[in-house]
């Protein structure tokens, strides 16, 4: 079976793979990291966000060949109970999730965003989160704790 | 993923039979069945009037609690040990929390109508209290003191005066407490609170954030397999032939028929994905769903109608005194999905004498019953463990694919987790049914309400139906129940203003074109829609300020008193509406409405204020504004979160969302088809909960949602002076109401 190299969270992984079309999601959830949500499978609503060199992509839209390469970082290589992302951070004290299902890909799109724009506005962090759903509404909590991660009042 | 199999599989006769242990289970790590063994010495009592099935005092002075209701997001893991401990006078980081367990929690009913708190917290804050009034009556025995001379507090029971006190943990000496639940039981002052009423932080969210959490998604058991089930490609298809070489170049690939049940079982995830997209099958066609742009004439006109007069209050003004303005409207709120944001997901262990489902169903007791029924296994012999899944609002798919996971496993002999699809749950999740009301109403010349009559088309819950019908057993054949399920959809139709005379009418359906299911807050926001909307329409014939017209009809002092916080929100301008400038390219307008939830729960007052685009239609919500009163807040940042919440996603709900079908299926089945609110739609939100620590708490999850698509309504009505009776507002909808089309 093809094996695949892959840099996830900071590791080489070997993955084996009879398909070359299988899409990361199903990798990284193979590989016991489970904090890559399945939502849709279309690219539409952002629950499998994982940042790839650093910008938040969806994974059930790449391919685990493409993914060769590329630095993947998922939830759990963001941050740990003992040292959270300033994200992470943010929005446990903003209490931002509710069934916490979209909050995984929100915190990656959010990353994606801070990485390159440290300071965003309130617009920014709304547009960056754009292809990120939330059915429970947690949309407001959502800016307030991206805003608090960059150091600015939401 | 150490643990033995059979660990798991102990259902609550081997529990009982095992004497004096309680295992109790939890989750920690991610994808692991890891069972902590929290150990008691008592076995589990389940009966839900008797203390012990609550609560437990463990050996090293903690508390475990036991609670049949579930906590989806809505924050009861935090709430339900914040009012046990502020009632048996005990830190709150000394209590252990189970909940959903069909072995080891008692049946406190489903989690649904807000009843979280209201009645399952009420249940445990009187065992709590129960448990309190004996441990101080032990403790009066061994210190030779009077129990009004004792006090509860930090884990012990110590003199008023001061001295030595006995903890939890001595006083019980791992006994049961063997009492019943004592509605007498003296409750605690309110204004001594030191734990209820705090904002304490939800012990889930941390995990949530860190990537840690285990979603009923990520949980796995050894050597389970992972299916995927394929559904007709129209309602009531038969399954007429299989082609199994269709997936043969799939390696390990097992199709599971039992009659027109079908599913893909394979070792790894995507190969039951790349399967499932295989598979080749033929299903006879099925047309039987009305057509969508006669929807509301098809419910008009259904066979087999029977008719209910749900409320009449005061008598009617006949004839009408010559100067009276009589005004008819038709309101229609369409089929709506949960939409939940994770596709529906469970893990089934299904043996010859015993089945445990792992599921985030909102009914685990229920469910059991209908699980040993499709089974044929004897009820104690079926377990049912709750684990979070995407958000719910009623019933989405969980319930189905927990279905659908026990029939394949049983199938293979093996635990099966089965993934539904996008367009699984789009398409099959039981929908919120399709409401008509028509109102008419009558008011002097003084703007006083005469007469006011409501009536509803909306689909009958078949009596006695135990339980929601679920899709895998129909298709399997297995045994089923059959009929509808809504949820109570008929309340507050009838306005709380005075009127002489108020009618309110159901014409009861006996079909509705989808299953359907109880969707938040069930039937109330179209109920409230068209009662809140309509008195706005009454208020306007008057040419009376919509705030002044609502109070002047009012008696409840606390629903005033939302209001009148509101008028000051929004600091709102008395004038009749619609505003002076309708015809600005972007018109603004505001729009308020009320609602006490089914006469007799929270009570919620909103104002909305929106910009209307001429041109395109598009409606923008600018602010929201909500005050909101459900008694007595357990938790100020909980409540916060479900208002917010539910404002969200109700402003979703109406400007955006409706089931679209064909005479087959449904064909909205994506993100794209049937869209959701999204970052760029977001308005300001300014929310004001009163606390009234002295009255019974109340549901905070639903309330909210009844009040949303009336204050849009009128706010697009002040706005532009164009009226909107159909959800939901889309651009197309509003620019056609603009051109003076019908809406």
């Amino acid at each position: 079976m093809p094996s695949y190299n892959l840099t996830i969270n900071g590791s080489a992984r070997s993955v084996e793979s009879s398909d070359a079309d299988k899409p990361l999601l199903y990798v990284l959830r193979g590989l016991g990291l489970t904090a890559t949500k399945f939502g849709c499978g279309l690219g539409q609503c952002g629950a499998c966000t994982v940042l790839a060199d650093g910008a938040a992509v969806q994974s059930c839209q790449i391919t685990v060949a493409d993914a060769q390469g590329k630095k993947i970082t998922t939830l759990e290589g963001l941050g740990s109970a003992a040292k959270p992302h300033p994200i992470q951070a943010a929005f446990i004290e903003n209490q931002v999730p509710q069934c916490g299902y979209c909050t995984s890909g929100m915190i990656m799109s959010a990353a994606g965003l801070l990485s390159k724009n440290p300071k965003p506005s309130e617009d920014d962090v709304r547009s960056a989160l754009e292809i990120n759903l939330c059915r429970c509404g947690s949309h407001v909590r959502v800016v307030r704790a991206v805003m608090a991660a960059s150091g600015q009042r939401g | 993923m150490n643990a033995p199999v059979e660990n798991i599989r102990f259902s609550r006769r081997t529990l009982l039979k095992g004497g004096a242990l309680v295992v109790s289970f939890a989750l920690s790590g991610r994808q692991t069945s890891a069972f902590a063994q929290g150990v008691t010495s008592a076995p589990r009592r389940l009966d839900a009037r008797e203390v012990d099935a609550f609560l437990a005092v463990n050996g090293d002075g903690t508390v475990t609690l036991y609670c049949g209701k579930v906590d989806l997001g809505q924050g009861l893991r935090i709430a339900i040990p914040q009012i046990a401990a502020e009632e048996l006078g005990i830190g709150i980081e000394k209590i252990k929390y189970i909940e959903g367990d069909t072995a080891l929690t008692p049946d406190q009913g489903r989690t649904s109508g807000s009843t979280g708190i209201q009645r399952g917290g009420m249940q445990i804050r009187q065992a709590a209290a129960t448990a309190r009034k004996a441990m101080i009556d032990l403790a009066a025995q061994r210190l030779n003191l009077k129990p009004e001379d004792l006090i509860s507090a930090d884990g012990e029971v110590r003199p008023k005066a001061g001295g030595a006190g006995i903890g939890f943990a001595s006083l019980l000496g791992d006994h049961q407490f063997n009492l019943k639940l004592d509605p007498h039981a003296p409750l605690k002052d309110p204004a001594s609170y030191t734990i209820v009423g705090k904002s304490l932080p939800r012990p889930d969210v941390a995990g949530k954030c860190l990537g840690t959490a285990t979603y009923v998604q990520d949980f796995a058991l050894p050597g389970m397999q992972h299916a995927r089930v394929i559904r007709p490609p129209a309602i009531g298809a038969t399954l007429v032939s299989v082609d199994e070489d269709s997936v043969k170049s799939l390696a390990g690939v097992r199709i599971v028929r039992i009659e027109n049940f079908l599913a893909v079982v394979a070792d790894g995830e995507w190969t039951a994905v790349r399967a499932a997209r295989a598979l080749r099958a033929q299903w006879s066609d099925a047309a039987g769903l009305p057509a969508q742009d006669k929807l509301a004439e098809t419910l008009r006109t259904a066979p087999g109608i029977t008719d209910q007069a749900l409320v009449t209050k005061g008598t009617a003004v006949s004839p009408l005194p010559p100067n009276a303005r009589t005004l008819t409207a038709s309101y229609f709120w369409p089929m709506q999905s949960h939409a939940s944001l994770g596709p529906s997901c469970a893990v089934a262990d299904v043996r010859a004498d015993a089945a445990t489902v792992w599921t985030a169903s909102q009914g685990m007791h229920d469910n059991r019953v209908t699980f040993a029924r499709f089974l044929g296994l004897p009820e104690d012999r079926v377990r049912l463990i709750y684990l979070e899944g995407s958000g719910c609002y009623g019933m989405n798919g969980h319930e189905d694919a927990a279905a659908d996971a026990a029939i394949v496993s049983r199938a293979v002999g093996r635990p099966v987790r089965v993934q539904w699809s996008r367009a699984d749950e789009h398409g099959w999740d039981p929908k919120g049914p399709p409401q008509l009301l028509d109102v008419s109403g009558a008011i002097d010349a003084d703007g006083r309400i005469l007469d006011w009559r409501t009536e509803m088309w909306i689909p009958q819950t078949t009596k006695g139906l135990p339980n929601i019908p679920l899709l895998g057993p129909q298709a399997a054949g297995l045994d089923h129940i059959v009929g509808l399920n809504t949820g109570l959809i008929s309340q507050n139709g009838d306005p709380p203003y005075a009127a002489d005379h108020i009618q309110v009418i159901v014409h009861w359906l006996k079909e509705t074109p989808l299953r359907p299911a109880p969707l938040r807050s069930p039937g109330k926001p179209a109920n409230l829609f068209a009662v809140e909307c309509f008195t706005d329409e009454l208020a306007a014939a008057a040419r009376i300020d919509p705030i002044a017209f609502r109070l002047r009809g009012l008696k409840n002092p606390r629903g005033i008193e939302l209001i009148q916080r509101v008028a000051t929100m929004m600091k709102w301008q008395t004038r009749p509406s619609p505003g002076a400038d309708t015809s600005a390219a972007v018109a603004r307008g505001r729009g308020v409405s009320y609602v006490h939830y089914k006469h007799a729960e929270t009570l919620v007052a909103m104002g909305i204020e929106v910009a209307v685009e001429r041109a395109s239609g598009a409606i923008k919500v600018e602010r929201v504004f909500c005050a909101h009163d459900c008694g007595q807040i357990i938790n100020p940042d909980g409540v916060h979160a479900q208002v917010e919440g539910a404002i969200l996603q109700t402003i979703s709900r109406v400007l955006m969302e409706e089931v679209k079908f064909d005479r087959s299926r449904v064909s909205s089945v994506d993100w794209s088809s049937y869209p959701i609110l999204r970052f760029s739609d977001l308005p300001k939100l300014e929310i004001d909960l009163v606390d009234r620590p002295d009255q019974p708490p109340l549901g905070a999850g639903e309330a909210t949602c009844a009040v949303v698509g009336a204050a849009l309504g009128n706010a697009v009505y002040d706005a532009t002076g164009v009226r909107l009776r159909t959800v939901p507002f889309t651009p197309e909808r509003v620019k056609a109401a603009l051109n003076g089309k019908a809406s």
